[in-house]
């Protein structure tokens, strides 16, 4: 009992640091709310122009998971090199808690800081193009959007575990953006893209995420993927935690830890 | 002589210094790879919508690539050198500042072409992009004169970060104005009138249209006219850079804030 209450005293304490790190950063600022809102705005004109004005939501509803993503992507790729670089990652290894516990709430204060993105992109769309929140399900919604953080997050959690094998995560962070929003269904539906990119999409939990949003928002059963996308994340965290076990056995018999 | 080494030497020299995005580990993933897929999922994005044909998609983002070189590319060429301490020496000798400034500039231009030509030619590969061979050297030029006008723009931004604590921050926001106001993926005449006139002051906006025009089996003359324009655009950014960047040596001096982070 007193290790669930100081494990959940841990996480609450590390998510809101991580949050307040994240809301401290420019770089987050642009990816988080900057970029979103461009996306949206283009997405915006595109779908007007193209007499679907009926999508907008639509619009909103996925340039917002967009950003999701990139805080994501940006913040978890790189989570391990960054701490490393601080010089905080020998204490997070030698702290009395497994490392995987410190960085849940890491990737997953990422994708949480992520729903900025998707505020924004809905009030701008309120705002400049009087797209209303009419949602069908809005409890589903309510849940729909946190079951997408959680996967997100976790998602993080897979990449945090697995980039830390490369040295230049940085870049593979500006690699995976785009394809990510492209083969999810983000903004483009995925049977537009060629027949092989849909098994691709099912692993990864942006497609559940984004589904689960859209389906709550403008109707549909949303549940399946709400499922698919906690589903994914526990596989996620699952196959982090191995990872992470490896890396950290490594680190260890190698001291190499410290190593950039 | 002295002007003309430095302009191309210590230029390249200065690339292999400051371009974060040199090694093939970050250069490969990141100019080549994020631009592809930001060119497949607009263009992915316009065939959805249906606004316009594909090539109006391709020829737009395939141009627009090139800022990725050309602004992030020439902020790291001078924002980097006060970044990493250089900038004290570097001014401290007496080389000519316009060689040393505009030799900087080339080798982004360079890289602006190169990610855009590889961006047409992935786009005849993946897309069925089908230029004629007729329009390929007015492209090569209407091209080349977007990175040239896209890299002053850089410049002018890499120049503010000899005075500003957080210039990736601008460079980042200019990165996706461009993306939304040069008419890359939304044809200018559905902006409103405001980012209308603005797009006509942002580099690469007439460089698009020409090329769009080129690819449509335009003759180079009749789009000599835009290419000027994006020239001039091009050439108002690096005065301004140029002025901002002698401006900001000079009140360094005066205020001792060189090396000020």
């Amino acid at each position: 009992m007193a290790a669930l209450t100081r494990g959940t005293r841990l996480f609450r304490a590390s998510l809101v640091f991580h949050l307040k790190g994240l809301a401290q950063s420019s770089f987050f600022l642009v990816i988080g709310v900057i970029t979103p809102v461009v996306l949206a705005t283009i997405a915006f004109y595109l779908f007007q122009s193209g007499g679907q004005s009926e999508s907008l939501l639509y619009a909103a509803l996925g340039a917002g998971l967009m950003g999701i993503w990139s805080t994501t992507l940006f913040g978890s790729g790189g989570a391990i090199q960054w701490q490393r670089w601080q010089g905080t990652l020998e204490l997070l290894i030698a702290a009395p808690v497994p490392f995987i516990v410190v960085l849940v709430p890491l990737t997953l204060a990422t994708a949480a800081y992520g729903l900025v993105s998707l505020v924004s992109t809905l009030l701008w769309g309120r705002i400049l193009f009087g797209i209303r929140l009419e949602l069908v399900h809005p409890v589903l919604f309510v849940i729909a959007v946190p079951s997408a953080v959680i996967g997100l997050g976790l998602l993080g959690l897979l990449l945090a575990s697995t980039f830390v094998l490369y040295r230049n995560a940085n870049a593979l962070s500006n690699l995976l953006g785009e394809p990510v929003w492209l083969i999810t269904g983000m903004l483009v539906p995925i049977s537009l893209l060629p027949g092989w990119v849909t098994p691709l999409s099912w692993v990864l939990a942006p497609t559940w995420g984004i589904r689960a949003i859209r389906e709550s928002a403008l109707g549909g059963d949303p549940l399946p993927a709400i499922l698919m996308c906690l589903g994914l994340g526990v596989a996620y965290m699952l196959i982090a935690a191995v990872c992470l076990r490896h890396f950290e056995r490594l680190a260890r018999t190698r001291a190499t830890l410290a190593l950039t | 002589m002295t002007g003309l080494r430095i302009f191309f030497i210590g230029g390249g020299i200065s690339y292999r210094a400051l371009f974060n995005w040199i090694s093939p580990w970050h250069y490969i993933p990141t100019m080549l790879g994020g631009t592809l897929f930001v060119l497949l999922f607009f263009t992915y994005l316009g065939r959805y919508t249906d606004v316009e044909d594909e090539s109006f998609f391709v020829v737009g983002n395939a141009v627009y690539i090139s800022s990725i070189s050309c602004v992030y590319g020439s902020i790291m060429a001078i924002a980097n050198e006060r970044f990493y301490g250089t900038l004290s020496p570097l001014l401290a000798t007496p080389a000519n500042r316009l060689a040393l400034f505009a030799g900087r500039a080339l080798p982004y231009i360079a890289n602006g072409i190169l990610v855009s030509a590889y961006g047409f030619a992935m786009s005849s590969l993946l897309l069925d992009f089908d230029p004629p061979a007729s329009s390929l050297g007015p492209l090569a030029i209407v091209v080349t004169a977007g990175a040239v006008s896209c890299t002053a723009f850089g410049m002018f931004l890499g120049s503010i970060g000899l005075r500003a604590r957080d210039v990736f921050f601008i460079g980042n926001l200019a990165y996706y104005v461009l993306l939304l106001f040069t008419g890359a993926n939304v044809p200018i005449e559905v902006l409103p009138g405001w980012m209308e006139e603005v797009s006509s002051f942002l580099p690469l906006t007439h460089a698009i249209a020409a090329a769009r025009e080129v690819v449509a089996g335009a003759p180079f003359s009749s789009v000599a006219g835009l290419t000027g324009e994006e020239l001039l655009v091009g050439a108002c950014y690096g005065v301004a850079a140029y002025a901002l960047f002698r401006l900001f040596e000079a009140e360094a001096r005066r205020r001792a804030s060189l090396e000020r982070i």
